[in-house]
């Protein structure tokens, strides 16, 4: 590949060949003597440059100098970003949840609920996003991550008739096939969170969730499609198939909304992009900004309402809610930041110590050597 | 018909009686006779045909070890159920092998057309009579052929009939033993029937000389030829980096295996905790596999995950980079000989980077150092000197000097045929010398030696008796008659006296006999020669009766010829800290005044002598006086001599005491076969260490298998120091073929040489260029090829390793298997191969210039444990670094501007992108020379990436089960986040090593001013002064010890 691409080039660079070789070879035959060309006797011009204390040491002060005002900015950015987490799973005896989570049962038909009182110290001015968190959940387990069938959820109905294996033990229930099929969307996450704002004089106001802008748009409009592309009737085009074993509702009943039913379901297709670690969040629903006047969620008490369907005590997780604000470097996170500014003062307390170094101990690297 | 029954003993593999029908005739009926199956003349140096050459080469590269690993790794993968496909080790593997084979094939192919070109030769064969023109590969034994002048012997033939008048003709046999002399070969009679001997076999290979055309039956053809026997199949040489390659691969497979193992139980110690989640069911296969099957197949699992630490491109790399890089080699225009208009011959291209290595030269003298073309340089009469150019004006000569060159004309072996043809060349030097005086050897018919002199008279001498030369008389002479004068006897005597001012010097002196002494000497000498006992001896006595009281007439000087630039050669060579042995099949004062003449031994270099000559002194048994000789020449040169420290060049070493060593074959086989086992063991470590501490070694009157011996020895002598063996003629094969590199020289002397090469280059003089620049640029490639590519590959997969403690230990891939696979094919392997192609940390001129540098890279430097450690820790600090930083970053997997979260393949995306950058431009801090294909392949690299990521997650793959990359590198570059942790992640990875980049000593001033004289573009800058092409320096007989 390579060498082609050079012997191709060797036109361009000849220096003085076609004289020199013509002159030994004669009119007769072609001589052996080798072509004069700045390739083939190793001489192409080259850049050749030479690290030296002269031309490194600016380089450290520039990275310091840029680092740390960057690292700052990170810095302050994420610390201004509002986050609230309240973990319900309902572990300890004190917990709303506790009894929920006790008495869980995959065959219960009443679904258990339980409200989760907190507080707000800050209002929260913008956009408000509500994220729903799992602790010690292996979503990037190697038999989990695989265990779905991209090809059935991307619309087509012969996967969607026959399930790939990567999906078994999930692939089908009772000689039906699952749709969707595999471990993921069996284990999607089905609590359903509300939030109740309580005003100072006791009156509960709901607080309006959008449930859509929450997956990635290409994930959306192209990798998850409804099976029977311009049937909108999914009742019909799922027919045949069956809920995956531990779904209380059917695929096609996930949402009201005939753009967010089915495989385009935003909180299915939220689920089904795996998580790199086992403590992950997820963006469960957004609360939009209303006003310029009052902020989305205003300082006070809240009351998080939970219908609790999904176990964790099993596997010792953890569920959470999140309130977040979003910047544009994302979700809180102060790593960046500290990095930045970390990195930012090694570099610049090194290029101090080599200038230091650089003066007292040697005049041998007085410029910067580079040279064509 | 006519029956031979051959008889060579010794040779191996030969039948040791065959029976031939000559002609083919058919055999009497009364003899029971079953003709036997000879093979035919067809010469196969080829290893595949088109039909074989698929299973054969296929079988041939899963013997390496390797690549059967890869194969085992590949069927893991089809069989177990493994976190990676197939195809991710597959398709490398497949490319690995197409490459090579394909290299193979083109090699292969090349013997091909060698055999064909030798197969097809045309040649004469005698059939009823008839001559037909047939196919050289065609021959069959008992075929008459007819070979006319010049041509070369299709296979080895009985001599039935010559078209010379005695039944003799000569050959020369150059190709197989370098002996450039005619030798006498005789037809074979009915009288000899049962005693073929040697004198009657025409080798294969032989050219006919000064003989028109002869008949001959072939008796051994093809495969069974002397030639084709005596061709050693080149045993596979493997270069000093591979076997580094193969320790840090043994350190690779290790730390592979250890990653794979603590997986393993940790998995096992980690589900103990977590029971089966309802989330993740097992699927029944799992349920209903063994417990220890599974053990077993998730180590399995583990390793193949894990197995792109061991590189599979690597070998790939490191052979084109060999293949391509060798290139080079044939195409420098330096190595171009415009006297036999051609350039060098990279036979072997494996070796590349051994040449930066070599610590021993062995060199062969004749043809080699020399160019074996003797002159005769001046002479001295009468204690008057006579250069060449003043003494053919002089019109008067007197009675001495008329005397002297009559003398030069009378005592040789010389014959005349169309030129002059005799045993040594120097003879030739001489009798040619004359003639430039005016004294024209004219031929010696029937006894009878003619003369044509200054005044166009013939003089015509009768030849009695030669006296043949012999080393330890050291002269030889004739013995004439003159027919004018038909009483006067004389005996005319050459002596080697020493050797002075490089030249070969040989005294001439002569005595008159009265008819008695003559008839004495006579009778004497008859008698000797007839003696059934003793006859050395007797012959001996008899000579050095004859040859007393002879009367000094002059002097000559005669010069080989040093090849171009051979003093200035051996000097930068040893500069280079290189030690040169010269070993020559040649007499010890030839090869001395040589070793003079090419600066091996200098002026002040005392020289240890352990020849027959020293041995003999002292009047003790040579065993003793061996042993006593070892010991002083050991206590002189290694025990006295200061210690060097290290770091001190030797030339330091040189200016206060510098030895030089000559050996003689003889006592080189004494020394090697003792009578006693450990003595033998202790000569030669005695040996070792004293030719170890000289400067120079020579070591004369070698037979071919003794060059070889004393290559081995040194070579497997402590420390296994690299040896280069450089000659031109056949006898220096064995050397050739046994020392680590061997260099053939493109010489007068056939092509045996050169076939059997690893290199072969036109003359001496390219060899500095050969080891200096291209040998010192090869290794630096590679080395740093191997280096880089075990650490990238490191890098590369130890986040993958760190995640699986965040996965559960559940073999899940960091990378997407793209990634897995375009990794080392795609992404990171051309900025090296370019890199491994072109670099020139230090450009050509200065490592020419400065061959000190040489030293810098000997003994592997840059392979030595110590960097594979620097180099390891630099992967294992970068793969923390990428995997952590990333780490960090998703603890809030936030990262959009709307609120989304990103998933594991956008982890691996950015860790893998992290390192696709920092694991470039790390290559590219390194690069020291950018040529535009530098930067080509370095940016269009990452370009490259980045375009391949866009392209493969822009499409929904019908053929993919899995749609993992959809949009997931759009969606990372659509982060802020994402872009800053990059960027962060690169930067803190390359930070140590600018920072060591400047730390790191300055290499001395003087590597500062070579890089500013590199920099300065200035390739013709004056040369150092070197020393002119011969250096005459006055050396004394003195030096020598004893």
């Amino acid at each position: 590949m390579m060498a082609s691409s050079y012997k191709d080039e060797d036109g361009h660079i000849t220096v003085s060949g076609s004289g020199a070789a013509a002159g030994a070879g004669g009119g007769s035959l072609r001589s052996k003597k080798p072509e004069n060309t700045a390739f083939k006797q190793q001489r192409l011009p080259a850049w050749q440059p030479i690290l030296t204390a002269g031309t490194v040491l600016p380089a450290f002060f520039i990275i310091g100098l840029m680092f740390i005002p960057i690292g700052i900015g990170l810095y302050v950015t994420s610390n201004n970003i509002k986050e609230f987490e309240v973990d319900y799973t309902g572990v300890e005896m004190s917990s709303p949840c506790f009894t929920c989570s006790q008495n869980f049962s995959w065959n219960s038909t009443k679904p258990c609920t339980c409200s989760v009182p907190f507080h707000l110290d800050q209002p929260y001015e913008s956009n408000v996003f509500m994220y729903y968190g799992l602790s010690n959940f292996y979503q990037n387990h190697r038999r989990y991550v695989k265990s779905r069938d991209d090809s059935q959820l991307n619309g087509n109905e012969e996967s969607l008739r026959k399930p790939s294996k990567e999906c078994e033990p999930y692939a089908k229930h009772n000689n039906k096939p699952i749709a969707p099929c595999g471990a993921i969307a069996n284990s999607m996450f089905n609590d359903s969170l509300e939030l109740i704002y309580i005003d100072p004089n006791g009156t509960k106001v709901q607080i309006p969730l959008t449930a859509t802008g929450i997956a990635w748009w290409t994930d959306k409009h192209v990798k998850f499609r409804n099976p029977g592309a311009e049937n909108t009737n999914l009742t019909v085009v799922f027919q045949g198939t069956t809920r995956p074993v531990n779904w209380r509702r059917p695929v096609f009943q996930l949402d009201s909304d005939p753009d967010n039913n089915g495989f385009i379901n935003e909180d299915f297709i939220v689920w089904m992009r795996t998580a790199a670690l086992p403590t992950f969040r997820k963006l469960y629903r957004i609360i939009q900004r209303r006003s310029n006047v009052h902020p989305t969620l205003p300082r006070g008490n809240y009351s998080l309402e939970v219908v609790y369907n999904y176990p964790v005590r099993s596997f010792e997780g953890r569920k959470r809610m999140i309130l977040s604000t979003i910047s544009w470097m994302g979700g809180k996170n102060p790593f960046l930041g500290i990095a930045y500014v970390s990195v930012g003062s090694v570099c610049f307390l090194l290029g101090v110590l080599l200038l230091i170094i650089h003066h007292k101990y040697g005049n041998r690297n007085n410029a910067a050597e580079i040279s064509h | 018909w006519l029956r031979h029954f051959c008889n060579f003993g010794g040779d191996e593999g030969r039948v040791h009686s065959r029976t031939i029908y000559v002609g083919h005739k058919s055999c009497p009926p009364n003899e029971a006779y079953i003709p036997p199956k000879f093979c035919d003349n067809r010469i196969v140096s080829s290893k595949y045909t088109v039909w074989n050459f698929l299973p054969k080469n296929l079988f041939e590269q899963f013997r390496r070890i390797a690549n059967f690993y890869f194969l085992i790794i590949f069927l893991v993968q089809v069989i177990v159920d493994t976190p990676t496909s197939p195809v991710t080790s597959g398709l490398p593997l497949f490319f690995v092998i197409t490459v090579t084979a394909i290299k193979q094939g083109y090699e292969d192919w090349l013997r091909h057309k060698a055999d064909r070109e030798v197969n097809e030769y045309r040649v004469s064969v005698l059939e009823d009579g008839r001559r037909i023109r047939k196919m050289s590969a065609k021959i069959k034994v008992g075929d008459i052929l007819e070979v006319e002048e010049d041509e070369t012997f299709p296979c080895d033939l009985i001599l039935l009939q010559s078209s010379r008048d005695d039944g003799t003709c000569f050959v020369t046999t150059a190709s197989l033993d370098g002996e450039s002399n005619h030798k006498v070969r005789c037809t074979a009679t009915h009288l000899q029937l049962l005693s073929l001997g040697p004198e009657n076999l025409l080798l294969k290979g032989a050219n006919l000389k000064n003989t028109q055309k002869i008949c001959g039956v072939a008796v051994y053809t093809g495969m069974e030829t002397k030639m084709a026997l005596n061709y050693q199949g080149k045993s596979q040489k493997r270069s000093a980096v591979e076997k580094s390659i193969n320790a840090f691969l043994l350190v690779y497979l290790f730390i592979l295996v250890s990653k794979a193992l603590v997986c393993t139980t940790l998995k096992y110690v980690w589900q103990s905790k977590h029971d089966e989640t309802w989330y993740n069911e097992k699927t029944q296969k799992e349920k209903e596999t063994n417990q220890y099957l599974k053990m077993f197949t998730d180590f399995l699992s583990f390793m193949v995950l894990f197995n792109f630490i061991i590189p599979v491109s690597m070998y790939v790399t490191v052979e084109m980079q060999k293949f391509l890089g060798s290139f080079f080699i044939t195409w420098d225009k330096d190595f171009f000989d415009p006297e036999i208009q051609e350039g060098a011959l990279v036979n072997t291209s494996d070796l590349n980077e051994e040449l930066g290595q070599v610590e021993y030269i062995f060199t062969d003298k004749t043809g080699t150092l020399t160019q074996n073309n003797m002159e005769f340089i001046e002479c001295c009469i009468d204690g008057f000197q006579y250069k060449h150019g003043d003494g053919s004006s002089e019109t008067y000569f007197d009675k001495k000097e008329e005397l002297f060159l009559r003398a030069l004309c009378l005592c040789h072996t010389v014959q005349k045929e169309m030129g002059f043809i005799a045993s040594s060349p120097d003879e030739i030097a001489l009798v040619k010398g004359a003639m430039r005086y005016g004294f024209t050897f004219l031929g010696l018919e029937s006894k009878n030696m003619k003369i044509l002199n200054r005044n166009k008279d013939v003089e015509t001498y009768e030849l009695l008796h030669v006296l043949n030369f012999d080393p330890v008389r050291r002269r030889m002479s004739v013995m004439v008659r003159s027919k004018t004068d038909r009483r006067r006897f004389s005996v005319v005597t050459f002596f080697s006296l020493s050797v002075q001012e490089g030249y070969r010097t040989l005294c001439v002196a002569y005595k008159h006999l009265s008819a008695q002494e003559y008839a004495r000497a006579d009778a004497d000498l008859r008698e000797a020669r007839l003696a059934l006992q003793d006859r050395e001896e007797k012959l001996m006595a008899v000579y050095n009766r004859v040859e007393t009281d002879m009367i000094l007439i002059g002097a000559t000087a005669v010069e080989d010829q040093l090849q171009d630039e051979a003093a200035q050669t051996m000097e930068a060579l040893q500069g280079a800290g290189m030690k040169v042995w010269v070993l020559t099949g040649d007499k010890m004062e030839t090869a001395k005044s040589t070793c003079y003449a090419c600066g091996l031994f200098k002026k002040n270099t005392e020289l240890l002598e352990l020849t027959l000559r020293t041995l003999e002194d002292g009047g003790r048994s040579r065993e003793e006086r061996l042993h006593d000789l070892l010991l002083e020449y050991h206590k002189k040169a290694v025990q006295d001599a200061p210690p060097v420290k290290l770091g001190i060049t030797r030339l330091k070493l040189a200016s206060g005491h510098d030895y030089g060593f000559i050996i003689d074959g003889a006592s080189l086989s004494m020394v090697l076969s003792s009578s006693s086992e450990p003595n033998s063991r202790r000569y030669k470590n005695l040996f070792l260490q004293i030719c170890q501490n000289c400067t120079s070694v020579l070591c004369c009157r070698m037979a071919p298998l003794q060059k070889a011996q004393i290559v081995k020895l040194v070579k497997n002598s402590k420390g296994n120091p690299i040896t280069l063996s450089i000659g031109d003629g056949a006898n220096d094969v064995s050397m050739i073929l046994e020392a680590h590199v061997g260099i053939g020289i493109k010489g007068k002397e056939g092509r045996q040489a050169v076939k059997n090469s690893d290199y072969a280059i036109p003359k001496l003089k390219h060899l500095k260029k050969l080891l200096l620049a291209h040998g010192h640029l090869y290794y630096v490639r590679i080395a740093h090829l191997v280096q880089y590519f075990f650490y990238k590959n490191l890098c590369f997969i130890l986040p993958q390793f760190l995640y699986q403690f965040f996965c559960g230990y559940s073999q899940q891939p960091l990378y997407d298997a793209a990634y897995l696979t375009m990794y080392n094919i795609c992404f990171t392997s051309m900025p090296i191969l370019a890199y491994s192609l072109l670099e020139q940390h230090i450009c050509i001129e200065v490592l020419l210039e400065h061959s000190t540098l040489y030293r810098d890279i000997a003994k592997n430097a840059m392979l030595r444990w110590k960097l594979f450690l620097y180099w390891t820790a630099l992967g294992i600090f970068h793969g923390l670094v990428f995997f952590f930083g990333v780490r960090f970053l998703f603890s809030n997997p936030a990262l959009q501007d709307n609120g989304q979260v990103f998933g594991n393949w956008s982890y691996g995306t950015i860790v893998f992108t992290v390192l696709v950058f920092t694991v470039t431009l790390k290559l590219a801090l390194d690069t020291r020379h950018w040529t535009w294909i530098n930067h080509f392949v370095i940016w269009g690299s990452l370009a490259f990436y980045v375009f391949f990521s866009f392209f493969w997650g822009g499409i929904i793959w019908p053929f993919l089960k899995h749609q993992r990359l959809y949009f997931v590198f759009a969606n990372m570059l659509s982060s802020v986040s994402a872009w800053l942790v990059i960027i962060l992640l690169i930067i803190l990875s390359l930070l140590p090593e600018i920072l060591l980049v400047v730390l790191r000593k300055p290499r001395g001033p003087h590597a500062r001013q070579v890089t500013l004289n590199c920099t300065a573009g200035d390739p013709q800058s004056p040369q150092s002064p070197a020393r002119p092409l011969l250096t005459r320096t006055f050396s004394d007989e003195s030096n020598t010890v004893i």
